[in-house]
């Protein structure tokens, strides 16, 4: 029964997929919307990427400073470790996961109140492409601005590093920037954009879809708003794993 | 002899809808003139909305016949339906007005999307429909600040900016008073006859009834129980028509004075 369920939503998700990817009745509104959602889902999302990268970025370097100390060590690993993390698994997975919960809730909760208030009803008698409409620019801005809030992601987390230099003391800047600059491979950066594009589209497609089918009320479109964020977090943690893999 | 003619717009016929084991709409066939409002009426859960969502098509029944101007909408491709559905305006029971969007700009909404007009001749035309329905004051507000009757008004408004050849209310006085209702009976008459549309009201609402109705369809657990005028409808024998009209106590007490 699950498997049965589970191929119907499959099916319904790529159905609504079919009916997003048209070409917009009109690209000047398509734009508009376009402009406006990049500020709703990727501007408005800045503040909380900077800040809790930076607080990350800290911790790393701390936790390798004060916590796994060896004679064998070098001294330039803290900041070594912070780069690498930074660049491969937190500033796209750990970060897009962060935005599935803000990012996919917004969208599923808007999406949701829209159906059951008959709006997404409304564009439909007017003969608009609702999916088009309303996902369509949802899908294209969180895609676009993702390697925008990954760079501010990496260079937030090396600033918290050097913050603990600076503020807490615990090490001296020649060893964080020695560290910062051993053995730096350029795809890596590339790698965390590609996997975070690929998360942010996971994340409006799940999140639409399910604010998009919303049946019933208020509740609903609270189960559906919890819905995408846990399917939208899974999804992206499995399918980190392969594209690390695939990417590697 | 006499030859009568009628202007048939949209024609319902053999109507079947079911949600699972339940039965919601049977058989049901009906003539929707134009430049009349024609009312479905019938107690909650007779299937007036159902039938309604079949007709606009935002439901499939599951067999039957809906032709508007003699043309099979439900054998339509995507593109016919798109085509017909630009002319169809639609006041909802929630009005439906977009959150986001000031009024001017909700009326404004099917005009940007489809009219080849300057922006100028589209916000002239909004702002007239807008002036239709009284409404010219509140063309820079939200949807949620203004009151039920008034989104309701601008819903209108909406609904009628493109010029459409179909008008579809469904409980257009829900959550109103009585006084505002009369306000959108009249307004709903009024711009039905100006821009002779075919208008399709799906009430409960006694005085939009005796007030609008000019082509009424009775529905019964989801079947045609009775056809006719406002004028005819106080002279039905029809005692299920009767037991629905004449339910509340002020009803029958006016009904009892007439006698």
């Amino acid at each position: 029964m699950f498997i049965i369920n589970w191929l119907v939503a499959f099916g319904k998700y790529i159905e609504m997929l079919g009916r997003v990817f048209q070409r917009p009745e009109r690209l000047r509104i398509f734009f508009k919307r376009y402009y406006n959602e990049v500020y709703q889902l990727g501007i408005d999302s800045i503040g909380i990427v900077l800040l809790i990268s930076l607080f990350i970025g800290a911790v790393i370097c701390i936790q390798f400073k004060m916590n796994i100390q060896s004679t064998w060590m070098p001294s330039w690993v803290p900041g070594y470790a912070t780069r690498e993390i930074m660049l491969l698994e937190f500033s796209s997975s750990i970060m897009c996961l962060i935005l599935s919960g803000k990012v996919g809730s917004n969208i599923a909760s808007e999406l949701g109140a829209m159906r059951v208030t008959q709006q997404i009803d409304a564009l439909e008698i007017m003969g608009v492409n609702s999916a088009n409409y309303l996902i369509l620019p949802k899908i294209v801005a969180l895609v676009s601005i993702m390697p925008v809030l990954v760079t501010f992601s990496v260079a937030a987390g090396i600033i918290g590093a050097y913050c603990t230099v600076y503020i807490g003391h615990i090490g001296t800047v020649r060893e964080l920037t020695v560290g910062m600059q051993y053995s730096f491979n350029q795809w890596f950066f590339w790698m965390g954009v590609i996997k975070a594009m690929f998360f942010a589209f996971l994340i409006a497609t799940i999140s639409s879809y399910y604010g998009y089918n919303v049946k019933g009320g208020s509740i609903e479109v609270g189960k559906a708003s919890t819905n995408a964020v846990v399917t939208g977090s899974v999804l992206i943690l499995v399918s980190d794993t392969f594209l690390t893999q695939l990417l590697s | 002899m006499s030859v009568i003619t009628l202007n048939i717009m949209i024609e319902l016929k053999s109507i079947y809808k079911s949600f699972e084991e339940k039965k919601v709409l049977n058989d049901v066939n009906c003539i929707f003139e134009s430049g009349k409002t024609n009312l479905i009426i019938g107690r909650s859960g007779s299937g007036k909305t159902v039938l309604m969502n079949c007709i606009v098509g935002l439901m499939a029944p599951d067999s039957g016949v809906i032709l508007y101007d003699n043309e099979n909408f439900l054998s339509m491709n995507k593109k016919e339906v798109i085509s017909l559905r630009r002319h169809m305006g639609m006041l909802f029971q929630s009005s439906a007005l977009f959150d986001s969007m000031t009024v001017l700009e909700n009326v404004m909404f099917p005009l940007d999307m489809f009219s080849n007009e300057s922006y100028k001749e589209r916000k002239k035309r909004a702002e007239f429909c807008l002036d239709r329905v009284n409404l010219s004051d509140a063309a820079q507000k939200y949807p949620g600040e203004l009151s039920g009757g008034m989104q309701k008004r601008a819903a209108i408004a909406r609904a009628i900016s493109m010029k459409p050849k179909y008008l579809f209310c469904d409980e257009p006085n829900s959550g109103l008073d009585p006084k505002t209702s009369l306000v959108i009976d009249q307004l709903i008459y009024e711009i039905t006859k100006e821009n002779n549309m075919t208008t399709v009201v799906n009430t409960h609402d006694m005085n939009s009834v005796m007030g609008i109705g000019e082509n009424i369809l009775f529905l019964y657990h989801g079947q045609r129980e009775w056809v006719g005028s406002k004028d005819e409808i106080m002279e039905s024998s029809n005692q299920r028509l009767n037991d629905f009209i004449f339910a509340s106590d002020f009803s029958k007490k006016l009904r009892e004075a007439n006698e």
